[in-house]
This record gives structure tokens, C-alpha cells and sequence, in this order.
């Protein structure tokens, strides 16, 4: 079985966040960039699957600085194959643009199935995974938690809220978009993904023709507006934790 | 091509979700901007009482089959599809929940109307239409000025006011054709799965602790438990905390899991991405402890500490026994 999973790398949202000069884009010069999150827990459903009925895993991702390290990673962790997309994509690239160069160079490729993360920090143009599977004409589920494959037939969870789930059917080839993988995903080491960058080949695949109307234009970033906000309790913590109880008391809520 | 504003209808078991409800009332002030009437598209089957439901709307385009009995990513998009095509609106407005995100992507491909998603705000001006998106955890707001003449939004559920999207009488209800394939699908909905019974109902309870990231390993979970218990309320929690099954899933609140509004809710080590802050920000009392100044929870909370949480949490809980 061919598993794909396109990956990402998205800023740090542990990191502060700033709004460069032109008021329409974040401050990149010192943003620290990781894998997209709901990524990574698609990769890691793709290794459980590898691991269970055996496969082939690849790892795509755009080209954009830092992007071989994060291939590499995938590598580390047990991705077979890694395509790395060449084109013109700076940071922000619209998920439009993006999922149509992944569409392009997917469709030259042998797949059974497409995991990638359900969305990520900065899709404002709409979810890749959906958008991938349409612009490849193949079927899809989103917020996947749940994934079994039988012959050329998956069957998925999908989540819905109040921790009421629909179980779903599923033709392959097929995309399915992951909001949890069965297990945490695993880690890899520094030495791994240093070994990974010697023992693994990064293959180059041009994204083509990614001319794709995405119809609206960023006007304006800003930090949202926090209104009245919380109040912050000062003071050591002692004296915040009596400031607390002190509040809770008030309120009514314990006595 | 109409100046009409869609709804696109969301029910689960029999029920309209509150979102509905929220983009009807948001789509009846973007209808008296475009001067275009207000829509709801419901997908089902023997659907016509919740299409009653629907009076904010002017019309309601009904499209029945037992196909669409439950919601099917392929079977609900290519009938809505065919709906938007033959109906021209000018915007499109889906939730932006787990059923809306396998809609609004593959309609934007397939007819090639632009999508902004993770939409909290919608302004029309005259011929144009911004929309404000929670990008980047919540932490940023990004303005999108649209192109062309339609689009599709989706919207993040709890953004609008519901009560304003509820309208006394009965809708006009327009049957239309489904499409010939509706039953011909890659995609077969089975059946629901139902959380397991047994385990707390946090949505009946007065007084949550919620616990996030920020207790950093499984070990830590009774510190919180301890501060619960010592409060007499239950432990909650965010997403990654049931994805790493430290705590079961009917403990989540937010987006996936689900809404409570209870007297006390009290954050530890919780950010607040939209997600979760969608289940809980109508709570009455919200205290926060993060160490990010920065972290969105504390635009919501109404009390808040960058204190570390194990300085904190069992000092209070020993003073609360106490």
C-alpha cells in the first residue's frame, strides 16, 4: 500500500507573534517554524498503518526554507520516500496554490491513500486535505481520529461534536483529513534525523502549473482585539493563590 | 446571479446545531446589505419540521433523500453542488465544524468561488465584503477582502448570536431534485458512534477544572484532579489532553468535544485556541493559568495568572481543603 502524507511547517504559535510593516503578514525574520501538529499526527497514523499491513510511506512538503530538515524528520521517524515540491512558494503560500501543486505531482505517483492534517494555523484559504482530494477528483473524510484499512476499503471515525462520532466507509484511493492519530506521535531523535539526512534521498518533483484563482486578498493582520481581558492577579504565589480564593468566595461558588 | 446570502444547514440527530442558528442571524443583516433574500439549504430526509424551524430564513431549499439522511461528505457535496450552481448566491455561508469543512473546500474547487475560512466576522460595504478570520491558534486576525462577484465563508461556530438567527414563522420550503448519483457514493456513512456512557456529564456541572498542555505529562493529571475534587467540581479538558488519552473523551471541551457553561470554569496550562474556546467562553467565571502573557485564554478569562501552575494548583487546593 502507497501512503502519502503531505506535510507542512507552520510558525511556532508558542512563539510571540508580530505583524511585520506592511500590516499584512506576520513578522517572519525571527519566526520559529515547526511541523504542522495535525501533520504529524497524520504521519504517525500512516506509520501505524505501515507498521500493521505493511506499505510504503511518502512524505511530500512545498519547498520553503527549512522545509528539508522537517522532511527529514519524517524520515527519521519511518517515512520510506520523501518528494520535495520545487516552485516558487514563500511563506503564506495559500492552500489553493498549495494543494494544487501537490495534486500536480500526486497525480504522476502510485497511491492508495492520502493522510494529511485536518487544517492547520494559517489555512485561511480552506483545509488542504479537502481541497487536495477534489482538485484530484478522489473521495474524502475530515477530522478523522480513527482509521482501519481492509483491501482497497478504509474505514475511519469521523468527529463530530459532543464526542459523537460517524463511522464512514471509504473507497480507496482516497484522502482523508486527520485531526488524531491512534497514538501520540513519536518522537526522533537529533542522531536519527541526522542519520536520516545521510541515508535518505530527497527526491525534487516540479509543482507545474499552480495558477488557481484563490479570490480574496489579506487587507489586514492584527492581534485580536482583547477587550476587557482578564484581570491579572500580582504578587507571589502565595498571595495569588489567596486572591483566588478570595474571588471564588465572593462569586458565591465555594465557601 | 442573486444578491441571496446561503445558509447551509447543519443537524445532527434530528437536531439543527446552534450554528445554524448563527449564521441565519448574521445572514439576515448581510441580506439587508446586499438587499438579496435569506436561504437555508437543508440536506436530509423527512426534514420538513426542521425546515419549519427555520423562520429567520425567507426561503428554505429543501433536498431530500435517503442518502442524505446523514451527513456524507460526497453525497451533501455534489447535491449542494448542484444547489449553489443552478441557484447563483452571493455568498455562502458554512460552518466551519467538522461536517462544514468537507463542504466548503470542495465546493470553492469545484465551481471556483473563493473560501475564506475560520471566518469570526463579516462586513458588507456597499460591492464589498470583508471577512475577519482567527488564524495562527487565535492569536492573530486576518482581514480578507474578496474578489468576484460570489464566495464562500466559513464561519467558526459561537461567533454570531443564535438568538438573533431564531424568527417566529414558517418559511417558504422549496423542494428541489437531488442528483441522480446521491446514492451512488465513494463514501458510505455507517453509523454513530455515541460517547461511552458512565463518566461524568461536565456539561451539568457547576464548577470545572479544565486542564491543558501546560500539566506537561500524564503523572501531573491528579494535581488537577486533586484542585477538581477540592472544589467539588469535575476535571475538563482540552483537545491534546484526550488525544493523549490521559483523559477520556467525554471530558472535552470545545469544537470536537463539547459546550459547557458552567458557574466556574478554571484553566490550567490551557492557551485557549479557537477550538476550545468555542465550547466554553459563555462560562460565568473563568480563571486562567498559563504562563504565556500572550496566550488568547486570557482574552476571555476574567482572571488570570502567569504564575506556574505547579506553584499555584496545590496551594489552592490545600487552602480550598483548609
Amino acid at each position: 500500500m502507497n501512503i502519502l502524507v503531505p506535510i507542512k511547517q507552520v510558525p511556532d504559535l508558542v512563539e510571540e507573534l508580530e505583524v511585520d510593516d506592511s500590516g499584512k503578514d506576520l513578522d517572519r525574520e525571527w519566526l520559529k517554524y515547526k511541523i504542522n501538529e495535525f501533520d504529524d499526527h497524520a504521519l504517525e497514523e500512516a506509520l501505524l498503518l505501515k507498521e500493521e499491513t505493511g506499505g510504503q510511506v511518502t512524505a511530500l512538503a512545498l519547498e520553503s526554507e527549512g522545509i528539508d530538515k522537517i522532511l527529514f524528520t519524517a524520515a527519521a521517524k519511518g517515512a520510506d520516500k520523501l518528494i520535495k515540491i520545487t516552485g516558487d512558494f514563500g511563506p503564506g503560500t495559500a492552500s489553493h496554490t498549495a494543494a494544487k501543486a501537490l495534486a500536480n505531482v500526486i497525480k504522476g505517483l502510485e497511491v492508495d491513500l492520502i493522510l494529511t492534517g485536518v487544517q492547520a494555523a494559517d489555512d485561511r484559504d480552506g483545509q488542504i486535505a479537502v481541497l487536495l482530494a477534489h482538485y484530484l477528483g478522489l473521495p474524502h473524510v475530515s477530522v478523522v481520529t480513527g482509521l482501519k484499512v481492509e483491501g482497497s476499503k478504509a474505514t475511519v471515525h469521523k468527529e463530530y461534536s459532543g464526542g459523537v462520532m460517524g463511522k464512514f466507509e471509504v473507497d480507496l484511493p482516497a484522502v482523508l483529513g486527520i485531526q488524531a492519530a491512534r497514538e501520540t506521535p513519536r518522537y526522533a531523535p537529533v542522531s536519527r534525523v541526522r542519520q536520516a539526512m545521510r541515508s535518505t534521498t530527497l527526491d525534487e518533483s516540479v509543482a507545474g502549473d499552480v495558477s488557481v484563482s484563490v479570490g480574496s486578498t489579506v487587507q489586514r493582520m492584527s492581534k485580536p482585539d482583547t477587550g476587557e481581558g482578564a484581570q491579572m492577579l500580582a504578587g507571589s504565589a502565595d498571595e495569588i493563590v489567596d486572591k483566588i480564593v478570595s474571588i471564588i468566595r465572593e462569586k458565591g461558588i465555594k465557601t | 446571479m442573486s444578491s441571496d446570502i446561503f445558509v447551509i444547514a447543519e443537524h445532527l440527530k434530528g437536531h439543527l446545531d446552534d450554528v445554524t442558528f448563527e449564521l441565519l442571524g448574521k445572514g439576515r443583516e448581510l441580506a439587508g446589505a446586499t438587499g438579496g433574500g435569506l436561504v437555508a439549504v437543508l440536506m436530509g430526509h423527512d426534514m420538513k419540521a426542521l425546515a419549519n424551524q427555520m423562520g429567520q430564513a425567507d426561503k428554505v431549499v429543501c433536498s431530500e433523500h435517503e442518502s442524505l439522511a446523514e451527513f456524507n461528505p460526497e453525497a451533501y457535496g455534489k447535491t449542494l453542488h448542484e444547489i449553489v450552481k443552478s441557484l447563483g448566491p452571493k455568498v455562502v455561508l458554512i460552518p466551519n465544524t467538522s461536517m462544514g469543512m468537507d463542504l466548503a473546500a470542495g465546493l470553492s474547487v469545484d465551481l471556483d468561488m473563493p473560501l475564506v475560512a475560520y471566518a469570526s466576522d463579516i462586513i458588507v460595504d456597499g460591492e464589498k465584503l470583508t471577512v475577519t478570520s482567527q488564524l495562527y491558534g487565535g492569536k492573530m486576525n486576518v482581514e480578507s477582502v474578496l474578489e468576484g462577484d460570489n464566495c464562500i465563508v466559513s464561519v467558526i461556530a459561537g461567533s454570531f448570536s443564535a438568538e438573533a438567527g431564531k424568527g417566529d414563522g414558517t418559511p417558504q420550503v422549496d423542494d428541489v431534485a437531488v442528483p441522480e448519483s446521491v446514492g451512488d457514493n465513494r463514501v458510505r456513512f455507517q453509523h454513530l458512534i455515541e460517547p461511552e456512557g458512565g463518566d461524568v456529564d461536565i456539561t451539568q456541572q457547576d464548577i470545572l477544572v479544565s486542564v491543558g498542555r501546560g500539566i506537561q505529562n500524564e503523572d501531573n493529571i491528579p494535581i488537577v484532579q486533586e484542585l477538581a475534587d477540592a472544589l467539588g467540581g469535575a476535571l475538563s479538558s482540552s483537545r491534546p489532553i484526550v488525544d493523549n488519552k490521559w483523559l477520556p473523551k467525554t471530558r472535552q471541551v470545545g469544537k470536537s468535544g463539547v459546550k459547557v457553561k458552567p458557574k466556574l470554569y478554571f484553566t490550567v496550562g490551557i492557551s485557549g485556541a479557537p477550538e476550545h474556546i468555542e465550547g466554553m467562553k459563555d462560562a460565568e467565571l473563568i480563571i486562567a493559568i498559563n504562563t504565556d502573557p500572550k496566550a488568547p485564554i486570557f482574552d476571555y478569562a476574567h482572571y488570570g495568572t502567569t504564575e506556574d501552575l505547579f506553584d499555584i494548583v496545590p496551594a489552592l487546593t490545600e487552602k480550598l481543603k483548609g
